[in-house]
């Protein structure tokens, strides 16, 4: 073996591994008990004005990005890169090894052995056993070895790479969070309905992010619960790219539209004492929608004015309002509309549709993130590789024929990495079947 | 019959199973053994038809969903799970007296559910950001890890009660500890039962990741809870590496058993009420 030196024997040992690992979830502990994020007279305010600036010095107010946070998970990656580095290799000789040409003397000398003796020649028992192996799914090689017939048998060689597949793929999560990092945004905006936007702005710093085409909000709606809980919120959005429409989605929480990457979720919303008003009138057709104040006038294209004149609220949300509307002919109407709904008014001479709510604006998360898919495929990953080094083994099985005098003897040994107990008793009930079949016991 | 009957006499039977455990390992009563499994199984059939049935009145009520989703709910899945484990170690290992260990935390997480006057025991609508079938893919995974963790420090404190008095030299055949399983058996089910845990609670953590994703934008940050979750998840890698690169296995184990569960009841329980997070709807 060739001498390592001492600091990539410091990088690859499973000691710093654990030491690191303890470090991290110990001090991870700061930031669940010391609120994140918030401004430093906050701290001053309720710690003192030295703990605030010890806090500051040791980043604390924001310690999961700290130079010693991430100091440490970069520690933790190059522990994992040295170790698998130094280990990998010996792994893969294993999973490539030429089992065929192993020590005949070792063989016997293994764990699990068992042998009988038949006066078959050994060609016949070489096929007779590989047959039978093949059978249960052992598929064998085979290979004269001085005066002696081997025969080799493995399942599950690649398992053994399970343990480098979860290693990776904390490396892989770490890439796909790093890209995210650098190449993505997250930003939010407060959008009135009706109303549209070019630009977004970025969380924590407010820096103004041009999005490179346009998202309306072209209705928001609240639905309850009898009880009065919030059971949707949704918001209607056009996208629109060079004065052309090229994307509708209605969104609720759970369920966000994309475009280009930049992906849009309901996360808040805020009522605004408006409303928003669509009067049709049924024969032309012709419809128009306004915004107005609580119990101002608007006069409309056809010279019809309209108003709110009463509003109902459950709590933040108006629920019903009431309506003044007079076109040229006769009196006033006035009627009530329920949130959302729309109602017929007749006029002399004309019916109407008339649909009311009050004006909302959505608060939409905006996120790009193209690191998350290498994230998530680092979390498959992750799991591929805890089911591949937990629940599963390289298994092997040698047979040796070898003939001397008169008699063949037969030897059997096989050994698994993993889950010995399992195999120890499938093997034992394998070697008695093969024994029962080929031994001169039966013949 | 209603949920919540069927739930309450759940409390009630998985008392009297931790009872006829406890008889079968303190008196060495053999006899009981059957007896205990059967009785348990039973409790488990009405556990589970309690559950389909509180599922079934969500529906009843308008606004189904499956019943995984406020403090109540998931300290009887909680409960269900450990029993789950718990029948199907024993049928695996052909041993009972675990059932000492692994019953009593069913009975408690029923227990606490049923008494607690903090707790709301209502059938509920979801709220919009709970909506999603990753949210119940995260809870269920979560807790089947939880739960094999549960029983993991079962074990643990069975190993450290029986290496105990061995190393006192005090047992033999016949005292009390006698009828537990040889050391190293109760050493490889304790890490067996880690290792299964491990996968489930990194399944969980990775599915709620996902959850938070579709509902916010961000898959991690860093909230009390994904933060308490990630500290367990590190404990438990931990564990696994010290007994695979370095060899630890038996007492040192068993109390890493039960510090993990510790971080485990932290996280579930102790994260709502101690500190605020993203997942305060577990306080109602
Ligand atoms: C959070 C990070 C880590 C996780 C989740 C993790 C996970 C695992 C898992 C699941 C195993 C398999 C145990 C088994 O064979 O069943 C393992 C083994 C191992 N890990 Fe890690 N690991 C992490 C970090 C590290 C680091 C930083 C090192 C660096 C030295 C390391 C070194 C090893 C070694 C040497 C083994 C044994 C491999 C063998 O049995 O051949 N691990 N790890």
């Amino acid at each position: 073996m060739k001498k390592k030196n001492p600091v990539f024997n410091f990088f690859s040992s499973v000691k710093l591994a654990l030491f690191t690992l303890c470090l991290l979830a110990f001090t991870s502990i700061i930031g669940t008990i010391i609120p994140q994020k918030e401004s430093i007279d906050w701290y001053i305010h309720n710690y003192s004005e030295i703990t605030a600036r010890i806090f500051q010095v040791l980043s604390i107010p924001d310690m999961y990005n700290s130079w010693w946070f991430l100091g440490l998970l970069t520690l933790l990656s190059i522990n994992l890169i040295v170790c698998s580095i130094d280990r990998f290799p010996g792994v893969w000789k294993q999973v490539k090894a030429d089992n065929l040409a192993t020590d005949l003397k070792r063989l016997s000398k293994m764990r699990l052995t068992s042998s009988w003796v038949s006066n078959k020649s050994e060609e016949e028992l070489a096929t007779d056993i590989s047959n039978r192996l093949a059978g249960k799914g052992w598929k064998t090689e085979q290979r004269r070895r001085d005066d002696s017939l081997l025969l080799f048998s493995q399942k599950g060689a690649i398992t053994r790479t399970g343990v480098y597949i979860v290693h990776a793929s904390i490396l892989v999560i770490f890439i796909g969070a790093i890209i995210g990092e650098l190449y993505g945004f997250k930003a939010s905006v407060m959008l009135p309905e009706t109303q549209a936007t070019s630009t977004a702005f970025e969380t924590g710093t407010g820096k103004s992010i041009d999005l490179g085409f346009t998202v309306r909000c072209d209705r928001f709606d609240i639905e309850f619960y009898d009880s009065g809980m919030p059971k949707a919120y949704r918001s209607k959005l056009t996208v629109t790219e060079n004065g052309k429409v090229t994307q509708v989605k209605n969104i609720v929480v759970n369920d966000p539209l994309t475009y280009n990457g930049i992906t849009f979720y309901q996360s808040s919303y805020q009522g605004y004492q408006d409303f928003l008003l669509t009067i049709t009138d049924q024969k032309t057709e012709k419809s128009q929608t306004i915004t107005l104040p609580f119990q101002q006038q608007q006069t409309l294209n056809d010279n019809s004015r309209i108003g709110v004149i009463n509003a109902e609220a459950m709590g933040q949300s108006i629920s019903r309002m009431k309506i003044w509307f007079k076109d040229d002919q006769g009196p006033a109407s006035t009627f009530w509309i329920n949130a959302g709904d729309q109602v017929t008014v007749e006029r002399p001479g004309k019916k109407y549709t008339i649909a009311g709510k009050q004006v909302y604006a959505t608060g939409l998360q905006i996120a790009r993130d193209p690191g998350v898919w290498v994230v998530y495929i680092g979390c498959g990953l992750m799991i591929l590789g805890l089911t591949v080094a937990f629940f599963m083994s390289h298994r092997r099985i040698w047979v040796l024929i070898a003939k001397e005098n008169n008699e063949t003897t037969v030897l059997i040994t096989g050994s698994a990495n993993k889950n010995k107990t399992g195999f120890e008793t499938s093997f034992d009930a394998l070697s008695k079947e093969l024994e029962a079949d080929t031994s001169n016991g039966k013949q | 019959m209603d949920s919540s009957q069927l739930l309450g006499i759940t409390t009630f039977t998985y008392m009297f199973s931790t009872f006829l455990y406890a008889t079968i390992f303190i008196f060495k009563a053999k006899k009981l053994g059957s007896a205990a499994t059967v009785f348990t199984v039973i409790a488990f059939l009405i556990q589970t038809s309690g559950i389909i049935f509180r599922w079934k009145e969500s529906y009843a009520l308008g606004y189904g969903h499956a019943p995984l989703t406020n403090m109540y709910e998931s300290v009887v899945f909680f409960a269900w799970t450990i029993i789950a484990m718990y029948l199907l170690i024993e049928w695996k290992f052909k041993t009972r007296v675990i059932g000492t260990f692994a019953v009593p935390f069913a009975f408690l997480a029923m227990a606490y559910g049923s008494f607690s006057t903090g707790i709301n025991k209502e059938i509920s609508p979801l709220i919009p950001a709970l909506q999603s079938n990753w949210l119940l893919a995260h809870v269920i995974t979560c807790f089947v890890g939880y739960a094999a963790f549960a029983v993991a420090a079962g074990l643990g404190a069975m190993y450290l009660i029986k290496n105990m008095s061995e190393s006192r030299k005090t047992t033999n055949e016949d005292s009390i500890l006698g009828t537990l399983p040889p050391l190293k058996v109760i050493d490889d089910i304790t890490h067996k039962t880690m290792v299964f845990g491990f996968l489930w609670l990194s399944v969980g953590i990775i599915t709620g990741a996902i959850w938070a994703n579709s509902a916010w934008g961000t898959y991690w940050s860093w909230d009390p809870k994904e933060t308490w979750s990630l500290i367990t998840w590190f404990i438990y890698a931990i564990t696994l590496h010290a007994r695979y690169t370095r060899g630890w296995g038996g007492t040192r184990i068993a109390w890493l058993a039960i510090f993990g569960f510790v971080s485990v009841v932290f996280t579930y329980y102790g994260v709502n009420f101690l500190l605020s997070g993203l997942h305060s709807y577990g306080s109602s």
